[in-house]
C-alpha cells in the first residue's frame, strides 16, 4: 500500500510553498483584486521559468514531462496561495485539450510555448445561464469560421488562445460537436470583461464573428473531449480547493485562539471548537478523495471519471464550507474587506463554479456509479 | 502512488491464503448482515467464535502484533490489517467477543499487572476460553467517566466493591473485568480512582440486560454488593486509576477501525432507489436523490481512501496521521440520515419492519440502530471535542469541578 505522495513529489511541494509564501501573498492578491490587471505578471513569469507550467507536458513538447502527481501537488500549493495568475485555465485546460485532442501538428506549435508560461490559455462552454447541455452549444466552426458567443470564460482577458466547444456541423446533439481552437487576437474576437465576484481572475464574454479558427479533435467528439478534460482539470482543481480550505481552517484556528471574549479565547468555545472540528472532518475528506483522483490521473484508470466527480464534489462541499465558516468565526471583522476572509470565500465559488457546479457533478457522479454497478 | 502490496506484504499475504486455505472455507458472495446480527453481533455464534479464535491463537494469528507464544508472531500493524482483509473472505465465525478482552483489558493487565497474572490470564483470553469486559461508565459518569461512584475500600489485604456500572458491551458473557473504582472521595475527581481486575462469576455481581430503545440487548448494567477482590488484583498505584484508564482508552482508539455501519450505504440505496417509483418516475433518475446519494458516496469514499492513508503510514512504518479520528462522527451520522432517507423513499411501507419491510428492513434497522453508534465510543460531541484539542489543538474546556474535592461537586438529579 503506497497511497501517498513520493518524498521528492512532497519535496517540490515544499519548494512551491516556500516560493509562493514568498511571492504571493495575501497582499498580492489584494493588489490584482483591486486592479484591473487580472494577474500578477511577474508572478506569472516565473511561474514559466521555473517550468510549472510543463510539469505534465510531455519533454518532447518542451515540458518538464514529471506527471500528473507533480502537479497536483503544485496545485495544491496555487491554491493555498489564491495565486492571481491564468494557471488553471492555461494548464489544466487549455494544454489537457491539445494534449487529449490535438493534432501532433498542433502540440509541437503551441505546447512549447504553453510550457514556457508565454502563452495563457483557456477554455468555453457555457452559452448562458443554467445546464450546458449539447442541444444549448449553438455557436458554429464552418469552413475555418467560429460564429458565436460564450460567456463568462475564466481569463478570458488575459488569454492568447482558446478552446471553445462549438458545433461543426448541423447534426443535433452530440453529433454535431466539435472543439475548435481559436486565437483570441484574431480580427472578429470581441471581448467583454464582466464584472465577477472573483476579480483576482478576470472573466469574459466572447463573441466570436467568422473569426479564424481549427478544428481541436474529430467532429462529433467534441462533447466527449470536453468532459474529459473537465474531469482531468476536476481533479486537478480539487488540489486548489483543498490547499484552500486547509488556508480556511488555519486561519479561523489562530483567530479562535488569539481572540479573547467572555474572558477566554473564543477557540475554547464548544460551539466553534466543533465548527473547526467539522472543517477537518470535511477538509480530511476531501483530500483523501482529491488523492484517489490524482492516482486516476497518474495510471489513467478506468475509474477517472469516478474518481473525477468525487474529487470535485467532496472539494467543493469543504472549500465552501470552510471559506463560509471561517467569516463566522472571525466574527464581523471577517466581513470586513481588509480582512482576508472574503478573498477564500470568494475563490471557493469561483473555482465551485468555472468547471460546472456541484448539481451537474452529483449527478454525474451517480451516473457513473451506475455504470459501474450495472 | 499505487495500492499495491511491497514484497515483503505479498509474501505475508500469500501465506495467509494459505493457511486460511486450509482452515476455513471461501465465503460464497458478500455477507449481509440482518437488523437482528446488528444488535446482537457475535452473541449468537458463541462456540464458533471461540473455535475459530482457539485456532488462530495456535498459528499466531490471534494478536499478529503480539510476541511469539503469547498468540502472535510479533508483526507489524500492517500484517494485522492484511490478515484482517484476507481473513473477511472466509466464513470463519465473528471474533467481535474477544475485540474488548484483546484489544484493551489485556494490554491493560500486561502493563500494570503482576507477572503471576500476566501468567494466568494473558493466554487463556488470547486463545478465547476466556472473555473480558471493561467496567468505566456509570450512570453518573458517561462522557464524563471520571465522574464515577462506584467505591472500593480497603480492610488490610482486601478491596470491598459497592456501586453500579453500565452500558458494558459482552457483560452477561464475560469470565473477567478490569474496573475504575473510587477509592478517595475527599481528593479531586481524577486523582481518588484505582483500578482491579474482578471475576465477574463472584456472586456480588448482578448482571442485568438493558433493553436498548431499538429492541436488542448488546449492553448491560451491572450491580456491585460487597464484592471482594484482593490487593494483588489491583492494577497500578492506589489513587492512580485515571492514568491508567488512559492506557486501556489509548488502546481502544487503535482497536477502533472504520466500516462500522453494518453494510448498509449508498450500494443498498441505490439498489432500494432502482426497485421503486416516485411521482415523477424511478426513484433512482430523481435530482433530489441522485443528490442525496451523490453526497453519502463522497463521504463513503473519503473514508475509504481515508483508512489507505493510515494503512501506507503503516506499511511504510510511519505513525499515522490524525486522519483517522473522523471516521466514527462521519459513519455513525451518515447511516442516520441515509437510513431516514431511504424510509422516506419507501413512503407508507417506510414504517414496517423486518422481513415485512422492502430489504427486508434494512434501513429501518440501521435508523434505529444509528442514534446508539452515535452515543457509543465517544458520542459524536465528544469526538468533536478530541479533535479539536488533541488534533487542531484547541484549549480544553474550563473544568468547574477540576480541583474540587468528589464530594464536593454538586450533582442533579
Amino acid at each position: 500500500m503506497n497511497f501517498d505522495f513520493s518524498d521528492d513529489q512532497k519535496m517540490l511541494k515544499d519548494q512551491a510553498h516556500k516560493f509562493l509564501s514568498e511571492k504571493c501573498t495575501t497582499k498580492t492578491v489584494r493588489t490584482v483584486f483591486e486592479s484591473k490587471d487580472h494577474l500578477d505578471k511577474a508572478l506569472w513569469k516565473q511561474i514559466g521559468e521555473m517550468g510549472w507550467t510543463g510539469t505534465a507536458i510531455p519533454e518532447n513538447y518542451g515540458g518538464l514531462g514529471l506527471g500528473y502527481l507533480e502537479l497536483c501537488v503544485i496545485a495544491e500549493e496555487m491554491g493555498r496561495a489564491l495565486a492571481p495568475v491564468p494557471f488553471s485555465s492555461t494548464v489544466y485546460l487549455f494544454a489537457e485539450a491539445l494534449l487529449l485532442a490535438g493534432s501532433e501538428e498542433q502540440k509541437k506549435r503551441l505546447l512549447p510555448n504553453v510550457a514556457s508560461g508565454e502563452i495563457m490559455g483557456t477554455f468555453a462552454r457555457a452559452e448562458g445561464p443554467g445546464a450546458v447541455l449539447p442541444k444549448n452549444i449553438r455557436t458554429t466552426l464552418k469552413g475555418g469560421k467560429l460564429n458565436g458567443k460564450k460567456i463568462a470564460v475564466v481569463d478570458g482577458p488575459i488569454a492568447d488562445y482558446c478552446v471553445v466547444l462549438a458545433r461543426g456541423s448541423d447534426e443535433p446533439g452530440e453529433r454535431g460537436l466539435q472543439l475548435a481552437l481559436v486565437d483570441l487576437k484574431a480580427a472578429g474576437v470581441k471581448r467583454v470583461e464582466c464584472n465577477t465576484l472573483d476579480a483576482s481572475r478576470g472573466h469574459s464574454d466572447i463573441t466570436f464573428e467568422n473569426a479564424n479558427a481549427e478544428a481541436l479533435g474529430k467532429l462529433g467528439e467534441g462533447w466527449s473531449d470536453a468532459s474529459r478534460v473537465l474531469d482531468r482539470a476536476a481533479i486537478l482543481t480539487a488540489f486548489e480547493q483543498v490547499g484552500g480550505a486547509d488556508v480556511c481552517l488555519a486561519m479561523a484556528k489562530d483567530y479562535a485562539l488569539n481572540r479573547y471574549a467572555f474572558g477566554r479565547p473564543i477557540a475554547s468555545f464548544q460551539a466553534i471548537k466543533h465548527k473547526l472540528a467539522d472543517m477537518y472532518v470535511f477538509n480530511e475528506l476531501a483530500r483523501s478523495n482529491a488523492y484517489y483522483g490524482a492516482w486516476a490521473l497518474h495510471t489513467g484508470a478506468r475509474e477517472l471519471p469516478l474518481a473525477a466527480a468525487s474529487a470535485r464534489v467532496s472539494a467543493t462541499q469543504a472549500f465552501d464550507y470552510a471559506s463560509k465558516e471561517n467569516i463566522q468565526t472571525h466574527g464581523g471583522m471577517g466581513f470586513t474587506w481588509a480582512v482576508d476572509c472574503h478573498f477564500y470565500y470568494k475563490r471557493s465559488k469561483e473555482l465551485g463554479l468555472a468547471l460546472g457546479p456541484q448539481r451537474a457533478w452529483k449527478d454525474k457522479l451517480v451516473s457513473e456509479l451506475e455504470t459501474s454497478n450495472a | 502512488m499505487d495500492f499495491e502490496d511491497s514484497p515483503e506484504e505479498a509474501k505475508f499475504r500469500a501465506e495467509v491464503r494459505t493457511w486460511l486455505d486450509a482452515n476455513a472455507k471461501k465465503r460464497s458472495g458478500r455477507r449481509e448482515l440482518s437488523a437482528e446480527d446488528m444488535e446482537n453481533g457475535a452473541a449468537n455464534e458463541m462456540a464458533a467464535s471461540k473455535a475459530w479464535q482457539k485456532t488462530k491463537a495456535k498459528a499466531g494469528y490471534a494478536r499478529i502484533t503480539w510476541p511469539k507464544g503469547m498468540g502472535g508472531i510479533g508483526g507489524t500493524p500492517m500484517q494485522s490489517i492484511i490478515f484482517s482483509q484476507e481473513e473477511s473472505k472466509y466464513d470463519v465465525a465473528n471474533g467481535g467477543p474477544f475485540a474488548i478482552g484483546l484489544g484493551m483489558c489485556i494490554p491493560t493487565l500486561m502493563a500494570y499487572g503482576t507477572e503471576e497474572a500476566k501468567k494466568r490470564f494473558v493466554w487463556p483470553a488470547v486463545q478465547g476460553d476466556e472473555i473480558w469486559c471493561q467496567l468505566f461508565s456509570e450512570p453518573a459518569g458517561g462522557s464524563d467517566v471520571a465522574n464515577l461512584r462506584t467505591r472500593a475500600e480497603k480492610n488490610g489485604d482486601t478491596w470491598t466493591i459497592n456501586g453500579s456500572k453500565i452500558w458494558t458491551t459482552g457483560a452477561q458473557f464475560s469470565d473477567y473485568g478490569i474496573i475504575l473504582t473510587r477509592t478517595d472521595p475527599n481528593v479531586p475527581k481524577h486523582k481518588g480512582l484505582t483500578m482491579f481486575y474482578i471475576d465477574m462469576k463472584d456472586p456480588g455481581v448482578d448482571i442485568r440486560p438493558i433493553k436498548q430503545a431499538s429492541g436488542g440487548s448488546g449492553f448491560n448494567e451491572i450491580f456491585f454488593t460487597d464484592v471482594k477482590v484482593k490487593d494483588s488484583q489491583r492494577l497500578g498505584e492506589v489513587g492512580q486509576g485515571w492514568t491508567v484508564a488512559l492506557t486501556t482508552l489509548m488502546h481502544e482508539r487503535l482497536a477502533v477501525g472504520g466500516g462500522q455501519g453494518g453494510g448498509l450505504d449508498v450500494p443498498q440505496l441505490m439498489q432500494l432507489a432502482r426497485s421503486l417509483e416516485l411521482e415523477d418516475g424511478p426513484a433512482i433518475k430523481n435530482a433530489a436523490v441522485r443528490e442525496k446519494i451523490a453526497d453519502w458516496y463522497v463521504r463513503s469514499a473519503g473514508l475509504r481512501y481515508t483508512t489507505m492513508r493510515t494503512m501506507t503510514a503503516l506499511s511504510q512504518g510511519k505513525q499515522p496521521g490524525p486522519e483517522a479520528s473522523i471516521a466514527k462522527i462521519v459513519v455513525a451520522s451518515k447511516l442516520q440520515d441515509l437510513s431516514a432517507f431511504a424510509m422516506d423513499l419507501e413512503g407508507e411501507a417506510g414504517i414496517l419492519q423486518g422481513p415485512d419491510a422492502p430489504m427486508h428492513g434494512m434501513f429501518q434497522g440501521g435508523w434505529l440502530s444509528s442514534p446508539g453508534l452515535r452515543i457509543a465510543g465517544g458520542t459524536d460531541e465528544i469526538l468533536r471535542n478530541i479533535i479539536a484539542e488533541r488534533v487542531l489543538g484547541l484549549p480544553q474546556d474550563i473544568r468547574v469541578d477540576k480541583d474540587v474535592p468528589f464530594n464536593k461537586i454538586p450533582t442533579g438529579r
